[in-house]
């Protein structure tokens, strides 16, 4: 019985032991591609990626750079860096797609910038784990389009089983929609002037609580309000306004609020961004484009475009692409494949990878994270087998922080 | 100026009747995919009175005199696309009175003016079976539709030898058909009033053979039971939505009852009774949708059915189920499909020559064979890529869609108005009124 004992527990430490050393290995990878997409210059012939600790150690030529031993490596025919959704509801939206699952518009009030994004956000989702299989590594979810002020978005990192262990940004935008998808016909607002005007009362209310907050003395400080407290960072512009606007209306109205209030704007969605290109430009607004395969049979996106992408990007505009929300199946669209069917439809390789890369990560306020392969950022890495943006080509293998969270083939 | 302009139109006109006095056209020196065989990397297609009349390599095949010849080289050509399960078309079908509405007609709700169909060509689909809804267990009758450039529905409608219209009935189980009174409430009852209409349906059958013709004993014209028991006697195809394993295999049940012919549609769990649908040899028609869920039954679909379907021996075909996925991106569902393991050779089958199993239409379209109609399409590259544009497609030896045609460019693309009602241009209707 001793001698059992005593080997039960011999063999727990070397368990243990192996299971670190495992760890140990994993954490430092050499990753070998024929190509290597860094998206901060050009693409590298037979590149070599190393990891050590979860960010990026080097990057180069496999000619300059040695594989030190011990390290664990990957190869493929295409590396990248992990894929960015610049904008989706995944983990608040789930997939079985009843009341229990849906967090991501609360429909009681037309004004709640205080929903944080955090509270709601589920990462063990199953739509999580399915965008990851497809090299997406970085989300910018949370409060969707549907409601005037639907509440605040996040930044994670799609692994983690809590969203403490997913957060990258935990406050990273207020969601506004504007147009027929947030008009409320019978609570209010009912139209589009009235969706204006809430806002700009709205806002108002913020800056003259901001300034009494300030300057009142103390018996007369208004207490902290949390919906308000949110609207002056949005009015310090610590944080942008998202505002979904599909028609050009629309966008007009969203760059004309933002110009008011001296604002941070990004839009979004923007079927009809095309139309108003110069007052996109004018307003130095980024764009996170509608998905290049939204539905465009019916209602604001009727006019979608699969080549605004290309357009938008020709003019200097900073463009992202995003699944969005869907209310319906598919329950999320894959950002690689929407950026595949814009490099279909005018982008370049590289534009349409920074689509869903780069660009991405700069309209975030994360490019000093993610987006490239570049020396200090984090490893976040997709592998393929041939062209990412090939319908026949496959993920087989992803990287966050240097973890290999999938070697599933895709 | 004006008398010029009539001659002009005139001239139009005489050309555009009949096919009489067509000359033959030939595609020379493109890649043919031809489904039937296989491909021909420098092939010839000639073309002639809305028929194809040769098809092989360019060396041996020869050309008639007088053939109107287009360059295809670098180009691609494939059979018109045949999708199995379209809403495009505006199309309605029952209303909200009855879960069983064999009476109603596709036929008489579409808008041949719908943009869904101009789109539907801009994505190189020829054929399409444009149905009603999921919302009844029987919504209606269906249409197999040739989307040539049309002015009325009668314009596009299919006819068999003997001038009846091609089309099949629309039927669904599980969830969606599961509504308030008078619609039911769970699935045994959904299975329960099926039966009863079919063997309503059986009972009026009998009652008019038994007639012979006779006014006397013949029963009242009921238009619902004459349009079921054109599914009982097999002239009526069923298409049946269908997801959950245990409703795909009610489905099956119920066909073996009645002995009705009957194609799978959607089938999001057929992989789990993959071996079963095949012993009942019923062919599948799938959808390939970006990710699971978004309704409780899709929550196991996989990207895998289509290979693990064809691999237990079933006839896969793809389709677009337009608006749910876009008709200008059909050939992605291939692609898909074989990214998950499905060949090849069987995802284009599955847009093209399956599909035309599926609704009796295989001695006319899926494939490029001498004798069947000239419908096809020209590629800019593989099929299953996602940066090959279609070009040009054609049905019945006529061009519907031509991406270097910027009013065409605009459905193929998408933009301001591409999404509106194909509008009637005072050009046009001055040319088709003359």
């Amino acid at each position: 019985m001793p001698y059992g004992r005593c080997a039960l527990v011999l063999g727990s430490v070397v368990l243990v032991l192996m299971s670190w050393c495992n760890t140990r290995v994993e954490a430092q990878i050499g990753v070998k591609g024929e190509t290597v997409h860094t998206l901060a210059g050009p693409a590298i012939n037979n590149g070599v990626v190393l990891i050590r600790d979860g960010k990026i150690e080097r990057v180069g030529p496999a000619s300059q750079i040695t594989i030190p031993k011990g390290f664990r490596i990957l190869q493929a025919k295409v590396v990248s860096p992990g894929l960015i959704d610049a904008h989706t509801v995944v983990g608040l939206s789930g997939y079985l797609n009843q009341a229990q699952d849906q967090d991501q518009t609360e429909r009681s009030s037309s004004m709640q910038p205080d929903l944080r994004a955090i509270d709601a956000y589920n990462p063990q989702e199953r739509l999580v784990d399915w965008v990851r299989g497809f090299g997406i590594t970085t989300l910018h979810t949370g409060h969707g389009p549907g409601v005037l002020m639907s509440g605040q978005t996040m930044i994670v990192k799609s692994r983690g089983k809590t969203v403490d262990d997913a957060i990258v940004v935990p406050n990273a935008m207020v969601s506004v929609t504007l147009g027929e998808s947030s008009k409320e016909p019978t609570k209010g607002p009912g139209s589009r002037a009235k969706q204006v005007a809430l806002l700009r009362a709205e806002l108002i209310k913020a800056q003259e609580y901001a300034s009494k907050r300030k300057t009142a003395s103390d018996d007369k400080k208004p207490g902290r309000d949390l919906r308000l407290d949110e609207l002056v960072r949005v009015l310090n512009r610590e944080i942008p306004l998202l505002v979904t606007a599909q028609r050009s209306q629309d966008i007009i109205s969203a760059i004309r609020i933002a110009k008011e209030f001296n604002l941070k704007l990004v839009l979004d969605g923007a079927a009809e961004a095309y139309l108003v290109i110069d007052q996109i430009k004018e307003a130095n607004a980024p764009v996170i484009l509608h998905p290049t395969m939204a539905r465009a049979g019916m209602g604001e996106t009727e006019n979608l475009s699969l080549e605004t992408a290309s357009r938008l990007k020709k003019e200097g505009i900073s463009v992202a692409l995003q699944s969005g929300f869907e209310s319906y199946v598919p329950k999320t669209r894959v950002v690689l494949y929407e950026a595949a069917v814009a490099a279909a439809n005018g982008l370049s390789f590289e534009e349409a990878l920074g689509t869903v890369t780069i660009e991405a990560a700069r309209i975030l306020g994360i490019a000093d994270r993610v987006g490239s392969l570049e020396v200090g950022k984090d490893a976040d890495l997709a592998l393929f087998d041939g062209d990412p943006f090939e319908y026949t080509s496959h993920v087989i293998g992803v990287l966050i922080q240097g973890e290999i969270v999938s070697e599933e083939v895709r | 100026m004006k008398t010029s302009f009539r001659v002009l139109a005139c001239w139009f006109w005489l050309a555009g009747f009949g096919f009489a006095q067509e000359a033959p056209q030939a595609f020379l020196g493109g890649r043919i995919i031809p489904i039937a065989g296989p491909e021909i990397p420098e092939g010839t297609l000639v073309v002639h009175n809305g028929r194809i009349t040769a098809v092989g390599p360019m060396r041996s095949t020869p050309i008639p005199d007088g053939t109107e010849r287009h360059d295809a080289r670098g180009k691609i050509l494939i059979p018109g696309l045949v999708d199995s399960h379209s809403h495009i078309g505006s199309v309605e079908g029952a209303d909200s009175t009855a879960p069983i509405q064999p009476d109603a007609r596709v036929l008489d709700s579409i808008n041949v003016r719908d943009a869904g169909i101009q789109k539907a060509q801009a994505g190189g689909i020829t054929t399409a079976n444009i149905m009603p809804g999921s919302g009844h267990l029987l919504s209606g009758q269906t249409l197999y539709l040739k989307l040539r450039d049309g002015n009325v529905i009668d314009d596009l409608l299919i006819r068999n030898r003997e001038g009846v219209i091609a089309g099949g009935m629309k039927m669904a189980n599980g969830t969606n058909s599961r509504r308030a009174d008078p619609f039911p409430g769970t699935r045994a009852k959904s299975a329960a009033l099926v039966r009863e209409q079919y063997i309503k349906a059986q009972e009026y059958r009998d009652k008019v053979q038994r007639a012979n013709g006779d006014p006397e004993k013949l029963p009242p014209r009921d238009l619902r039971m004459e349009a079921l028991v054109e599914v009982l006697e097999g002239k009526r195809v069923v298409h049946h939505h269908t997801h959950r394993h245990d409703d795909i295999l009610t489905v099956i049940r119920l066909s073996k009852e009645f002995g009705f012919r009957v194609v799978l549609h959607h089938v999001s769990d057929g992989w789990k009774v993959a071996n079963e649908i095949a012993a009942a040899k019923v062919p599948c028609s799938i959808i390939v949708i970006d990710s699971p869920g978004g309704k409780l039954e899709a929550l196991d679909l996989s990207g895998k059915t289509g290979a693990i379907l064809d691999k237990a021996g079933v006839l896969v075909g793809f389709h677009t189920d337009d608006g749910i996925t876009d008709s200008r991106l059909f050939l992605r569902s291939a692609a898909l499909a074989v990214r998950n393991g499905m060949s090849r050779e069987k995802a284009l089958y599955g847009l093209t020559m399956a599909n035309a199993i599926m609704l009796d239409l295989q001695d006319r379209v899926g494939s490029l064979e001498v004798g069947k109609d000239a419908d096809f399409v020209v590629l800019s590259g593989d099929p299953l890529s996602v940066y090959t544009k279609v070009l040009e497609t054609w049905v019945e030896g006529k061009k519907v869609f031509d991406r270097s045609d910027p009013k065409d460019l605009l459905y193929a693309v998408g933009g301001y108005g591409a999404s509106r009602d194909q509008m009637m241009h005072m050009d046009d209707y001055d040319e088709e009124a003359r």
